[in-house]
Parts: structure tokens; C-alpha cells; sequence
């Protein structure tokens, strides 16, 4: 981006010139994810190139391969595709070989090989019952932070960009308890939900959000100041944390189970139910409780709520405070199951926008429907779409929904004017 | 413009005070008019007919349905059913911008000063088929630039008839509320309407300027307007409507000159009814 | 620290390629929100459309560049006709989130593979698609002043960058001055209003969306001529983000705002970059608190910082008069 733009005008201006191009290391490069982007180790890719090269390298952990190449020329990459894990395959029987022009030693190139649950190997309904699983749970991630996100727009009235970020927080925390203070994550995980809970909850609208409001803020500017503070903290984590997708080392390159026609690993069982169970508790607390009503009442109507005696700015302050808990534990999962990197938070952002306008903006239920909907449809898709454009298709799907039902599947008409 | 065929006020004697009691040289006609939200029936007009050149007034409790009614009528909302013509033209189905142009121009019950542009600039803006307002054409002034001088004169004309010809050049923003109420409607008159529709143009406005109101009001109607006016002040209804239509949850209740109509048991029952209803609220909040 | 050095990278930034091109960005965004009230978060969507027509016509096709400036713009019409057809009737944040999500479908399919052979996947475009622009040439030296620093190319793309820059303010000055930039102004204001007197709201709204497009695209002209490369990722909802940065900070509904808006935020950007660098390479930042590869995160982190302390301290910008605020409390 801008700063790879500025950082090479920089290190171009500041070393003078060009570094000699002969002596410069140049690597063809990759990171092999699978359908879920879990990371897929020891697949093999060999490459050849011009002057008789070749060499094989091997995914690690992280399922990245590099191979420095010291000549310019036409090179190509092929993948062993017999070294995937059953399950995935390339989606493209023919796209297992791609080439690499190197016109220019400098420059590294990095090369993609599309993969997707087994095309070759699984037959249509397989894939479909894989997919429709990692759907459901992709909607699980995608609610728990929607849920967050819709009340938050109810009660406030802001439309917060930086929503995604608390996923990444809660990711960050939980590898930080994990990898680094060396905690199981059976504490590390519970551990991140509270300090998400507390510090990008309860904090953050104590010192940022509820003086804006004090200050009679309009809602497009604090909706600004939410993208301002996203970009923040994006480059923030990236500042602490590096530019790489780390896992946690515990339960790394788990295997999966084999249930019937799909294919599920332990941590992903456990963390989704676990989701399920917190998923469920928050919308009875919604629909039960004292607080949890008066939540619903503000996101209705803040003024009538308030001269019923509701405590408005102690709702906003629980309803942050959950939606905080909420999303750090959506990163909690996508952490545990793929890992981590700064920009987790803002893949995630536009989907689940999708998914509480596809829902309805502002109703509880529909943050839930509209992520389930989200989730499926971009596993789902692709069955018809290469799975790089996955996201696209759902992108589609809310700029449809948007112009033909822009209130949303359970959203009340005269909300929208 | 059509003149009136028979006077604006004199119709009122001959005509029969019933709701829905044809008149005789209609400008508007509505038949069967239905707009329901969910369960609820906002409007349900059976049949209604306004006086070229009269000025009617529009009457009747809070949430009768009375702005919604003009909200359909000039095309700010779509009914469930119902047709309805403005000089013999069907408009069902014609967006907002048309019906303007048609000639029906309406104000609003919260007042749409524009508040970032000045007075003159809001004035100005009303003036119809400018071409300085094509995309194409804005690019080059010497095109528009002497049109734009005439409508200038025209606009300061009005803005001294409505005396704001002193806050021209301020914002919008920085005049009273019924200073804002005047503008609206001198700006309205500034697209030449045949009719012009206003939706409580009285609220919030000041005694002082209240009378300068009403003989502005009287004036459209001098060269030929008609006026349809939504109000809750029955002084003023009284005082200066040729014509009154009474509405209540959504219906048309009542028809006739503001003397018969305000010694209606019907009107009466209507409004104390919904008084009482308010009355109760407003000692519980 | 070299002063004479940090000067002339700043200077030069300052006057430099970035700057036009979100001077260009912030223009487009000006018609846009700054005069209509559009919330387009897609402006990013229309660089990478412009970015892209100039180079794989002329790549992969053998089309002529000027050629391939008039594709550009018939796209991004097109795009902007694409987004706003079934948008416009919808309310701000709703076409917020619609544009964003244009912007990135277009960066996504612009790097996917599977249309790696024409638009370059996710490394992009890079080749000489701007030699019959480079070509014309006359200061092929560039200039080499202590305070001023520019190489050929760079100094031919700055000098009819600005050019453009200026031409496409003084008809923007025209048209918002005319009697049509009334009626956006007072679209911005209220729609409903403006339909009462008779205007055609959509159709201005289209026209403005389009225009404000066009000039948009024309950024992303400059960004790949200038680097001769078209990477996807450079196109992403930041490049937005920072273009309205750079139009709140000149103060928007302005006609200039844009441009100084855009030459004080590279300054600021440059001259902080430099500084920072500067400190860390000669020890007077120790190593452990920020690393020489650190310096460009902690520039972005300052830019988010930076917008967030615009909006809440003086979302009125430089120029803005705060009575006319773009961002008022009520909305």
C-alpha cells in the first residue's frame, strides 16, 4: 500500500541508488491455505526454471514455501497434490502449475494455488456438507461480532468501522496468553474475552465514545472517528505484532475427525460450541433479562426509554461491554482454528456489515439470521466460483439485498428514509 | 394559468356542505385514496374535490392523516389504492419533482429552509427551467448569467413583498422560525405554481407576522391561486378560508363554509375527543 | 540529522506525485460529500478503475495510451453509473457500506487469479505503459536542488499532473459557483425540499456521482503512470479513508481545500517519516522502541490518529467556516 510505495521511494532516496541488482536475494513465494484458510504444512511444490534449475521445497507450519531464484527468466511451480490433507484439493485440476515471468531480480513474486474442499476426490454432496458446516461456523464467527455491532448501532446510533478490530485484539490477547506467557489456552482464551470485554468495551466507550456523544458529535463524524481510530489500531497491531499470520502453538496442525461426510478437528468443535453457548446466553440475556430488555428498548427508540426511567448511558455501557466480549471471542476462534495477523479484523468488516444489513439493521434476530445467510452463501458459493473470489460473491449478495430490501430480511420498512 | 370559471369565494354559497360535495370548477380530484401502515389506515378519502382559486382549509385532530394526505397528493408517498388528477392530469404514479412542475407546489410541516444557503440563494433556487441548472451548460456563465439577473429581480421583488428583503444575503440558519416559514413560501411562489399546498403554516410563527402571513395568503388567491392549507388555528381558518375540510382517523368528516363546520356536532365530538385523549397524556408524561 | 536532506524530501513530497493524487481523490470526494452530501467510501474503487484502464489496454492490447485515457473514463462512468442506478435513493451510511463493498469487489477480482492473465493477479501490472506519455518529455533531467529534488518522469508527471489539477479546479470553481451547484448544495441540505421546487434530485445526484468519479479515476491515471504499475493492494478502503482525510482537513465544500489539503497531509506525512527515520538511523530513537522497517506503521498510526483528532477538534478543516460545517451535529 502506501506505506510499501513510500518505504521503497525512502530506502530508494536514502541508499542512494538501486542496490546492485546481481547481488540482490529474489524469491518466488506462497502460503498454501486450505478452504477454511487453516494453514496446510509439508505440501511439497517443485519448481523449475530456465538454465536447467529446479529445486523442491516443503510448506511449513505455517504452510508457507519460499525458494531463492537467481536468475531472471520463466519459471514454473507445480504442487504436489497428493501431499494435501484429504478434504482439500485444488479447485482447479488445471491450475495446478503456475508460472512465474521474473523480468526483474529484485523483485519477489509471490504465487497463489486456489484450494478448496476435494474437487477430484469428493463428490458434490461431500463438498456441499463440508462447506455447509464451515458456513455455519464462518456465521457463528460472523454473529458473534454481529450482534455486537447491531446493538451498538441501535443504542448509539454509530456505525462502527472499528468493530473488526476487536476481533483482532481478542486474537492478539489470546496469542500473546499463549504463545508468549506460555498459558494453556483453556485460560488464555477466557482471559482475552475479559480484557476484550473490558478494555474494548467498557473503555472504550468510557473514554471515547460516550464523551463524543457528550459533546453532541454528529453521527456521520463519530462514524469518521471510528474509521480514523480503525486504521490506528490496525497499524498499531501491526507496529506490536509484525505483518505475519502466527498460530498458537498449542493444538497446531491438529487432525481432523472424520463425522460422517465431513471433516471437523477437536478445537474447532470445542470452540464453536463454546460460541453456540455464548451466542445463546447473550440473546436470552437480551430476551430475559431487566438489562436486556431495556437494551432492546433504547435500540428502539433511546428518547421514549429514557423518559420510561431506563438509565441509558448504563445500557450503552452493558451493550458495549458485551458486544466487546462477544466479538473478542469471535477472534478467540478464528485464532485457535487459523491464527492470527493484524488484519484479521479487517477481512472480517465488510462481512459482517453484510450480515447485519442482510438481517436488518438494528434488530437482534437479524444479525443472527443475516451471519448464518452470510456464512453459508460465501462457503457455499464456491461450488460456482473460484474460492479467491468467496468474498465477492457475498459482497454482491448485500449490494442486491440493499437495493431491493435495504430494510433487511426482518428490518420494519420505515426504518430506512 | 386557468382563471377560475366561477369566483373562488363565491362557490361557497352553492355548494353543499357535505364531505366529498362536488364543486364546481375542481383544480383537484381524489377518489377512494387509501394508505395503510402495517394494520394501521392512515387515509381512507372516499371521494374529495378543492375549488380552483379558493382557499380551503384542512383541518382536523392531531394523526388524523392530514400531512399524510398531502404526502400522497404530491407524490412524497404512494398510496395502497386510490386515484387522483390535478387539472384533469392522473398523478398517480408522478414522482415529487414532476408534480412541482405540474404546477402544485407544497411547504412543509417542519420547515425545509435550505440553512447553508442565504436567503436569496434560496429564492433563486425556486425558479423554474433555468438553464444555468443543466450540468452542461453551468460550465459556461455567459450562458445563464442574464437569466439568472432576471430571476434575481423577480426574487428580490417577493422578498420585499415578505419583507426579508434587509437578510438577503444571511443564512438561512440565522432567521426566526416564522421568518423561515415566510421564506418557505415565498420561494414556493417563486416556481409559479397554480396551486400551493401548506402544511402548518402558522406553527410556530409569531402574532406580528401571523397577520402578514394571512394577507399573503389572501394574495395568491387575488391572482389566481388556489390554496389548500393544513392548520390547527381557527382564528386564522376562520378568518380567511373560503372553504374547510374536516378529517378525522384518516376520513373525511365534514365539508362546508367555516361557520357551518365549527357548529358541526361531528367536528366538535372529533376534536373533543381527541383533546381528551391529550389531555390525559400529557398530565401522566 | 541532515536538515538540508529532511527538507528536500518534504518539499518535495509536499509538491510531489502523491500529493496530486489524492489532490485528485479529495476532488472527486469533494463533489461527492463536500457539495452533494454522497457518502462515497468507493472513491478508491474509482482510482483502481482509471489505474487499470491505462495500463492493460495498453499492455495487453496494443491500445494507444491517450486512447486508453478515454477507456478510463468511460469506465469509471460506467462504474459510477453501476453504484449509483440502484444506490441513490438509499440513506448515507446504507451507501456507505454499498460503495465500500463496491470498491472491494473491485480490488478483490482485480488481484484474483482468475483473471491473472489480464490484470496481473495480485503482483499487479508493472511494464512501460506510460512511454508515449514519458516520451513527451522536455525536462528529461529533472531537477536537482538541495531543497528540491525531482527525476525526469517524476518531474513531467508533476508539472501536467498540477496542470490538470488546476484545470479540473477551475471548472469545478465554475460549475459549484453556477446555478447547478446551488441545487447540489441544496440537495445536500434537503432532498425533499429541492423536489418541491420542481428539480429532478436523482438525476443531480447521478451527475454529481459521475463527475466526481471521472476526476477520481484521473488520480488513479497518475498513480499508475507514475509508478508504470498497478498493484491491487494499493487500492483498498485506506486510500478512501485518507482521501477524506485529506478533504476534511482542507475543509470541505471548498474548491481548494483539496489541493492544500492534500499538500499539507503529505507534508506532514513526509516531514514526520523523515524525522522519525532520521532518529532512528542516527540513535536518537533507540532500536527497541521502533525499528528502521517500523517507521512507515508508526506514520500510519498518526494518520488514523490524525483523522480521528480532525473529526472531534475541527471537523471544519483549514478553510471551513464553522457555521457552514459539512459534518454537523444534527446528522
Amino acid at each position: 500500500m502506501l506505506f510499501f510505495i513510500a518505504l521503497v521511494c525512502a530506502t530508494f532516496t536514502l541508499a542512494g541508488t538501486a542496490a546492485n541488482a546481481a547481488e540482490t536475494p529474489t524469491k518466488l513465494y506462497g502460503v498454501i491455505t486450505g478452504s477454511t484458510d487453516q494453514p496446510l504444512s509439508g505440501v511439497r511444490v517443485s519448481i523449475v526454471g530456465p538454465d536447467g534449475f529446479t529445486a523442491e521445497v516443503k510448506t511449513d507450519a505455517r504452510g508457507a514455501w519460499e525458494i531463492a531464484i537467481p536468475i531472471k527468466g520463466t519459471f514454473s511451480a507445480t504442487i504436489n497434490e497428493g501431499d494435501l490433507p484429504s478434504g482439500q484439493a485444488l479447485t482447479d485440476p488445471l491450475k495446478g502449475t503456475v508460472k512465474a515471468n521474473v523480468f526483474m531480480l529484485g523483485v519477489d513474486l509471490r504465487l497463489l494455488f486456489p484450494i478448496g474442499p476435494g474437487v477430484a476426490k469428493a463428490s458434490l454432496l461431500e463438498r456441499s456438507a463440508q462447506l455447509i458446516v464451515d458456513g455455519l461456523i464462518l456465521g457463528l464467527i460472523i454473529a458473534l461480532a454481529a450482534l455486537g455491532l447491531n446493538l451498538i448501532f441501535g443504542t448509539t446510533g454509530l456505525t462502527n468501522f472499528s468493530h473488526g478490530e476487536i476481533l483482532t485484539f481478542g486474537g492478539l490477547l489470546t496469542y500473546y496468553f499463549s504463545a508468549i506467557a506460555k498459558f494453556p489456552v483453556l485460560i488464555a482464551a477466557p482471559l482475552a474475552v475479559l480484557l476484550s470485554a473490558f478494555i474494548s468495551g467498557f473503555l472504550q466507550d468510557r473514554y471515547l465514545w460516550k464523551p463524543l456523544r457528550k459533546r453532541g458529535t454528529g453521527l456521520i463524524a463519530m462514524l469518521v472517528v471510528s474509521i480514523g481510530f480503525a486504521i490506528f489500531l490496525r497499524y498499531l497491531f501491526l507496529f506490536l505484532f509484525g505483518g505475519d499470520t502466527r498460530q498458537l502453538p498449542q493444538y497446531a496442525g491438529q487432525a481432523g475427525l472424520e463425522l460422517g461426510l465431513v471433516s471437523i478437528t477437536p478445537k474447532s468443535i470445542l470452540t464453536t460450541a463454546i460460541g453456540i453457548i455464548f451466542i445463546t446466553s447473550a440473546t436470552l440475556w437480551l430476551l430475559r433479562t431487566r438489562m436486556g430488555k431495556a437494551s432492546r428498548a433504547v435500540a428502539d427508540n433511546p428518547a421514549l426509554a429514557s423518559a420510561s426511567g431506563i438509565d441509558v448511558q448504563k445500557v450503552i455501557q452493558a451493550v458495549w461491554i458485551l458486544g466487546a466480549a462477544l466479538a473478542g471471542y469471535a477472534g478467540v476462534i478464528v485464532t485457535v482454528n487459523q491464527g492470527v495477523s493484524f488484519l484479521m479484523g479487517q477481512d472480517m468488516l465488510l462481512l459482517i456489515f453484510a450480515a447485519v444489513t442482510l438481517g436488518g439493521l438494528g434488530t437482534a434476530n437479524g444479525a443472527l439470521v443475516g451471519s448464518l445467510i452470510i456464512g453459508l452463501f460465501v462457503q457455499l458459493s464456491t461450488l460456482f466460483i473460484p474460492t479467491e473470489l468467496k468474498y465477492v460473491g457475498a459482497l454482491i449478495v448485500l449490494i442486491l439485498i440493499l437495493i431491493v430490501r435495504p430494510q433487511g430480511i426482518l428490518g420494519r420498512k420505515e426504518r430506512i428514509g | 394559468m386557468q382563471k377560475p370559471k366561477s369566483g373562488g369565494t363565491e362557490f361557497a354559497s352553492t355548494t353543499a356542505q357535505t364531505p366529498g360535495s362536488a364543486k364546481p370548477d375542481p383544480i383537484l380530484v381524489a377518489d377512494k385514496i387509501m394508505r395503510q401502515f402495517g394494520g394501521l389506515t392512515a387515509v381512507k378519502v372516499d371521494h374529495v374535490e378543492i375549488q380552483r382559486g379558493s382557499i380551503t382549509a384542512l383541518i382536523g385532530p392531531n394523526g388524523a392523516g392530514k400531512t399524510t394526505f398531502f404526502n400522497l397528493l404530491t407524490g412524497y408517498d404512494t398510496p395502497n389504492s386510490g386515484t387522483w388528477s390535478f387539472n384533469g392530469k392522473d398523478l398517480n404514479g408522478i414522482p415529487p419533482h414532476k408534480v412541482a412542475r405540474l404546477g402544485m407546489v407544497r411547504t412543509f410541516q417542519l420547515t425545509k429552509a435550505l440553512y447553508r444557503l442565504t436567503v436569496i440563494e434560496n429564492m433563486l433556487l425556486g425558479a423554474r427551467e433555468q438553464k444555468g441548472e443543466s450540468v452542461l451548460l453551468s460550465v459556461f456563465p455567459w450562458i445563464w448569467r442574464a437569466q439568472e439577473e432576471a430571476i434575481r429581480i423577480r426574487a428580490t421583488a417577493i422578498l420585499k413583498n415578505f419583507k426579508l428583503i434587509e437578510k438577503q444575503n444571511d443564512f438561512a440558519a440565522a432567521l426566526s422560525g416564522g421568518q423561515r416559514k415566510l421564506l418557505e413560501m415565498a420561494r414556493a411562489l417563486m416556481v409559479e405554481p397554480e396551486m400551493v399546498m401548506l402544511d402548518e403554516p402558522m406553527a410556530g410563527v409569531n402574532p406580528a407576522l401571523k397577520q402578514s402571513l394571512l394577507e399573503h395568503i389572501k394574495e395568491l388567491r387575488n391572482e389566481g391561486k388556489t390554496v389548500l392549507f393544513v392548520e390547527h388555528d381557527m382564528d386564522m381558518v376562520h378568518e380567511i378560508s373560503d372553504w374547510v375540510i374536516v378529517m378525522a382517523q384518516g376520513e373525511i368528516i365534514a365539508e362546508g363554509t367555516p361557520a357551518s363546520v365549527m357548529g358541526n356536532r361531528q367536528v366538535i365530538e372529533a376534536y373533543l375527543g381527541s383533546h381528551h385523549n391529550t389531555d390525559l397524556t400529557s398530565e401522566g408524561a | 540529522m541532515d536538515i538540508l536532506f529532511i527538507i528536500q524530501q518534504t518539499l518535495s513530497a509536499t509538491l510531489g506525485v502523491n500529493a496530486i493524487i489524492f489532490a485528485l481523490a479529495a476532488i472527486g470526494l469533494n463533489m461527492h460529500f463536500g457539495y452533494t452530501g454522497l457518502l462515497n467510501f468507493g472513491q478508491a474503487g474509482f482510482l483502481a478503475i482509471g489505474a487499470y484502464s491505462v495500463a492493460v489496454p495498453v499492455i495487453s492490447f496494443g491500445v494507444p495510451l491517450w486512447i486508453a485515457f478515454l477507456i478510463g473514463i468511460f469506465n469509471s462512468i460506467l462504474f459510477a453509473l453501476l453504484l449509483g442506478i440502484p444506490t441513490l435513493r438509499l440513506r448515507a451510511d446504507y451507501l456507505a457500506i454499498v460503495t465500500i463493498a463496491a470498491a472491494e469487489i473491485v480490488r478483490q477480482i482485480a488481484r484474483s487469479a482468475t483473471f491473472n492473465e489480464w490484470l496481473g493477479g495480485s503482483d499487479g501490472i508493472t511494464g512501460k505503459f506510460g512511454k508515449d506519455f514519458f516520451d513527451l518529455n522536455p525536462f528529461k533531467a529533472g531537477i536537482n536542488t538541495p531543497i528540491l529534488r525531482f527525476n525526469g518522469n517524476d518531474l513531467w508527471v508533476v508539472l501536467t499532473g498540477w496542470t490538470l489539477v488546476a484545470l479540473i479546479t477551475s471548472i469545478m470553481w465554475i460549475m459549484v459557483n453556477s446555478p447547478w451547484g446551488r441545487v447540489m448544495r441544496a440537495i445536500r441540505e434537503d432532498e425533499d425540499a429541492v423536489r418541491s421546487l420542481g428539480k429532478n434530485v436523482y438525476l443531480y445526484k447521478m451527475q454529481s456521482l459521475i463527475i466526481g468519479g471521472v476526476i477520481g479515476s484521473m488520480g488513479g491515471f497518475v498513480y499508475a503512470l507514475s509508478r508504470q504499475s498497478v498493484q491491487p493492494d494499493n487500492y483498498g478502503t485506506a486510500l478512501t479513508f485518507f482521501a477524506y482525510t485529506v478533504l476534511i482537513l482542507g475543509g470541505a465544500a471548498r474548491v481548494f481545500a483539496p489541493i492544500v489539503g492534500a499538500m499539507i497531509f503529505w507534508f506532514l506525512i513526509v516531514f514526520i517519516e523523515q524525522v522519525l527515520r532520521a532518529g532512528v538511523t542516527s540513535n536518537l530513537i533507540p532500536d527497541w522502541l521502533i525499528g528502521v522497517n517500523q517507521v512507515g506503521q508508526i506514520r500510519f498510526m498518526l494518520m488514523g490518529l490524525g483523522l480521528m483528532l480532525l473529526m472531534i477538534f475541527r471537523p471544519q478543516g483549514i478553510f471551513g467556516d464553522k457555521k457552514e460545517l459539512t459534518l454537523d451535529a444534527k446528522a
